[in-house]
């Protein structure tokens, strides 16, 4: 079943181990992808998916085995040899400068000249060339930072067309696209297989890698469990050898609400920047899911009941008291409390460790006459790395060298931290593994359990779907449908979501 | 926390320590040296005007520590001690005129000072806060304007104490309390609280917080625009007390008082390990930061190989050199980053 031959490969790995110190990542490692396949990676955080793509594009060198490139052994050393070469890495955090143009990012570091100086006609005319190829609608004069996550990828894989690239290795491009933009996305990477470009393709979402992939290789905590044609496979038996072990049970099972559980907090005529005339009700022991495009809205009404964006219109009200929150210290201590979607940038401190992360947020708590007692912050660690189940070698490191999963449940833990009646988790497993995600599914039913209530906001439709009581749909701003029971599926989710259908609610 | 690996472990202390302790070591070296080049380095008279001479900018460093800290500057404290000295002097002289001299002249003219410094400090934070402008342009600008003012006030010259008030309030600079000046007692006490605030309060967890994070900071509750307010208040204050205690030392106040103190308190900070980009601030850096910077004057007043004219050159040089060491030790520790 394991295709080891590398026959006609473009670019193959025989053998590569990989230690960082003395802790080794890499065990060993077969790996080769053809002209013209998407060759998907897929394996739980720390598996050891980033450091063999960093490995084949020369970021990282192997301590043993070799590479070879076009039939030739090769040492790509981390100095851009290797996208000179025709191997270009677009990382998960896209490497785009914000204040530069389409065309000055395509063409960075390899802009062309004329008598000494740019030639900037030739250059946008290239650019034009290169995007329309793709069919994609940028303007090739707009900056950077006013384009949308999308079309950032967009541009990053017309940067490495420009490179002639003839490998291209994509690091989770998906996890921050919608599904209309993943469909882009998509055509875009059948279109350059069809010109025999080699893809390397690592995403978490297995339906996706079943829809595009010709092959599979699944690694598992650094050894290589398999390379199978896709078409041998299901998403069951991938994710299975994943984790090595049943998944069955992702999500756990829904406990019905009680019917006349008292509504926790209730949304009337919600009108903020980006959103208008929104209203919802919450009960308690409920989890309401937001559905919807990206951009849709949903971010938006999170942080304006929370109080981080003033809202224009409407009330809210808490257990029956209308509130009106101009800052997040006040919904916190009402019991509200907002988990952002961007852990990076919002959520925590990469250069601080665990403790101050999680304490961050309730500071307070730990003061006695008027100053912190470091006893009380650590036992509040020692309870959540518990609780939690956070994996870290040592807490005092900072948090943005921990894997994704375990920041995310750093993060949920720093959330919880204040005991709060009402959660709003917004995008609550974004790019983590299988296994994080089915613990922090069965956290946030426990939580529900409890009597607490969650609204989840996820961009991933089986993750609404398998968690929420009922899912309320966002479309450019607006609530375009409430589900309940039966009608929460993925086709219906999709008719409000896309606009084909519009709700009584509006 | 399970899989801790005693190897690794180590090896990160030992390069922390090393960071952390390096002014100390440098501070210490630089002690050596200044003894072996002239034995009268070490002797009492000048360990003592050493350290008051310190006082100045390290009780204004130790301010500047927690607002940059917090990700801001403050450029103004030179210029806003001018001032503050001026409008002492000018306060002072006045209430000799109408009231006669007494200690409540000098206690008349220290409350002026507070009110001046907190004033100052909550002029700046509102600006930068409140109004979103640059703290660089803000406090560039009233530099500007404190700076220009004493010139104006002094129309071009020099403000003198009168005379009587200065022999009562003479003490605060020259006098010593169980052996140490006065100013060197101000200065440990600012530095105590200082250290206090910043590694044992909420307040100073919430400055490093918004120094590495402002958004992160301001999505887990904390008031941004009120803690960086505070800095430049706290700045304030510590600029107060750092010109109280100067003033008796000359008894006037001239458009040349205080000029280049903002760096010397920057470079007091940066020396000290403090982050300039904000997110990680040592107050105990800062003090020996202030020390190394005296000391290095200090050393060349005291021999011949170089000339004194060159103190600032010196200077200079120390400061880059403590800020490339800072930046080879961060890169270091991100090549040991493994990924995933």
């Amino acid at each position: 079943m394991s295709e080891a031959t590398p026959d006609g490969a473009i670019l193959s790995a025989s053998r590569v181990s990989k230690s960082f110190g003395e802790i080794p990542v890499l065990f060993s490692i077969d790996f080769d992808v053809r002209p013209g396949e998407v060759h998907a990676i897929i394996g739980e955080n720390g598996a050891g998916k980033s450091t063999l793509i960093k490995i084949l594009s020369g970021f990282e060198q192997p301590t043993s085995g070799s590479i070879i490139y076009d039939g030739d052994r090769a040492v790509l050393p981390p100095n851009g040899e290797a996208e000179a070469r025709g191997i270009v890495l677009i990382h998960q955090e896209l490497n785009l400068a914000e204040h530069l143009s389409v065309t000055d990012s395509i063409f960075l570091g390899r802009e062309l000249h004329r008598y000494g100086l740019l030639d900037l006609k030739t250059m946008r005319e290239r650019a034009r060339a290169i995007l329309d190829r793709l069919d994609v609608r940028v303007d090739p004069d707009a900056r950077i930072s006013s384009l949308s996550v999308a079309d950032k990828q967009m541009v990053e894989i017309a940067k490495a067309i420009n490179r002639d690239a003839r490998v291209l290795i994509m690091d989770e491009p998906t996890a921050v696209l919608s599904v209309a933009e993943t469909k882009t996305l998509f055509e875009q990477i059948r279109r350059l297989t069809e010109q025999g470009v080699a893809i390397v393709f690592i995403s978490h979402k297995l339906d996706e890698i079943m829809a595009l992939a010709n092959r599979v290789t699944v690694l598992r905590d650094g050894q290589l469990i398999a390379t199978m044609n896709t078409s041998a496979l299901t998403p069951d038996s991938i994710a299975q050898m994943m984790v090595g072990r049943e998944l069955s049970n992702l999500y756990p099972p829904k406990k019905e609400p009680d019917v006349d559980a008292p509504v926790v907090l209730s949304v009337r005529g919600l009108s903020a920047p980006g959103i208008s005339n929104v209203s919802f009700d919450l009960r308690g022991g409920e989890i309401l899911g937001f559905a919807g495009l990206i951009g849709s809205g949903r971010t938006a009404v999170a942080e304006a009941v929370v109080g981080l964006v003033v809202p224009e219109e409407g009330e809210i009200s808490l257990n029956g008291q209308p509130v009106a929150f101009s800052d997040v210290r006040e919904s916190l201590a009402a019991g509200l409390a907002y988990m952002t979607k961007d852990r990076k940038g919002r959520g925590l401190l990469l250069n601080m460790g665990l403790e101050p992360n999680l304490t961050l947020a309730t500071l307070p708590k730990h003061r006695r006459g008027g100053f912190l007692t470091a006893s009380s912050e650590h036992q509040a660690l020692e309870r959540a790395v518990r609780r939690f189940d956070i994996r870290a070698r040592d807490p005092s490191v900072g948090v943005g060298q921990l894997s994704g999963g375990n920041q995310q449940k750093l993060l949920l833990a720093k959330c919880m931290e204040s005991d709060p009646d009402i959660v709003i988790m917004d995008e609550p497993t974004r790019g983590i593994d299988v296994g994080t995600k089915q613990q922090i599914y069965h956290i946030i039913a426990a939580l529900a359990a409890e009597g607490k209530s969650v609204i989840v906001i996820s961009s991933e439709m089986q993750e609404v779907i398998g968690l929420s009581h009922r899912v309320l749909v966002m479309r450019e701003g607006r609530m375009a449908g409430l589900l309940e029971g039966a009608e929460i599926n993925e086709a219906e989710i999709m008719r409000y979501a896309a606009g084909v259908k519009q709700g009584e609610v509006s | 926390m399970s899989l801790a690996s005693a190897g690794t472990d180590r090896l990160r202390g030992m390069r922390i320590d090393l960071k952390t302790a390096g002014p100390l070591v440098a501070l210490i070296l630089l002690c050596v040296l200044g003894y072996s080049l002239n034995p009268l380095f070490l002797a009492e008279g000048n360990v003592s005007n050493l350290l008051t001479r310190s006082a100045f900018i390290g009780i204004i460093a130790v301010g500047a520590t927690f607002v940059i800290t917090a990700g801001g500057i403050d450029l103004s404290v030179g210029s806003m001690a001018a001032f503050i000295a001026g409008m002492m002097i000018i306060v002072m002289n006045w209430a000799v005129e109408s009231m006669g001299v007494s200690v409540g002249t000098v206690l008349l003219g220290i409350g002026c000072s507070l009110i001046l410094g907190i004033g100052a400090g909550f002029i700046n934070g509102f600006l930068t806060t409140k109004g979103k402008i640059e703290a660089f342009i803000v406090t560039l600008g009233t530099m500007g304007i404190y700076r220009s003012l004493i010139t104006y006030f002094a129309n071009g010259g020099t403000l003198s104490l009168d005379s009587d008030a200065r022999q009562i309030y003479r003490p605060i600079y020259y006098d010593s309390l169980l052996g140490i000046p006065i100013p060197v007692w101000v200065f440990i006490v600012v530095a105590l609280i200082g250290w206090v605030l910043m590694n044992r309060t909420a307040f100073g967890r919430y400055c490093m917080a918004i120094g590495s994070s402002e958004h992160v900071a301001r999505y887990s509750a904390i008031k941004v625009d009120r803690v960086r307010t505070i800095t430049y208040i706290l700045q304030g204050l510590c600029v107060s007390l750092a010109t109280i205690i100067y003033v008796p030392r000359l008894g006037s106040a001239s458009s040349a008082t205080g000029v280049l103190w903002e760096l010397e308190a920057i470079a007091a900070v940066i020396i000290g390990g403090t982050v300039l980009k904000g997110g990680y601030g040592r107050i105990g850096g800062t003090v020996i930061g202030a020390l190394i910077l005296t000391a290095i004057g200090n050393i060349l007043n005291l021999t011949e190989i170089i000339s004194n004219y060159l103190n600032g050159a010196v200077q200079g040089v120390i400061i880059i050199a403590a800020v490339y060491l800072q930046r080879g030790s961060f890169r270091a520790g991100r090549k040991k980053t493994p990924a995933q």
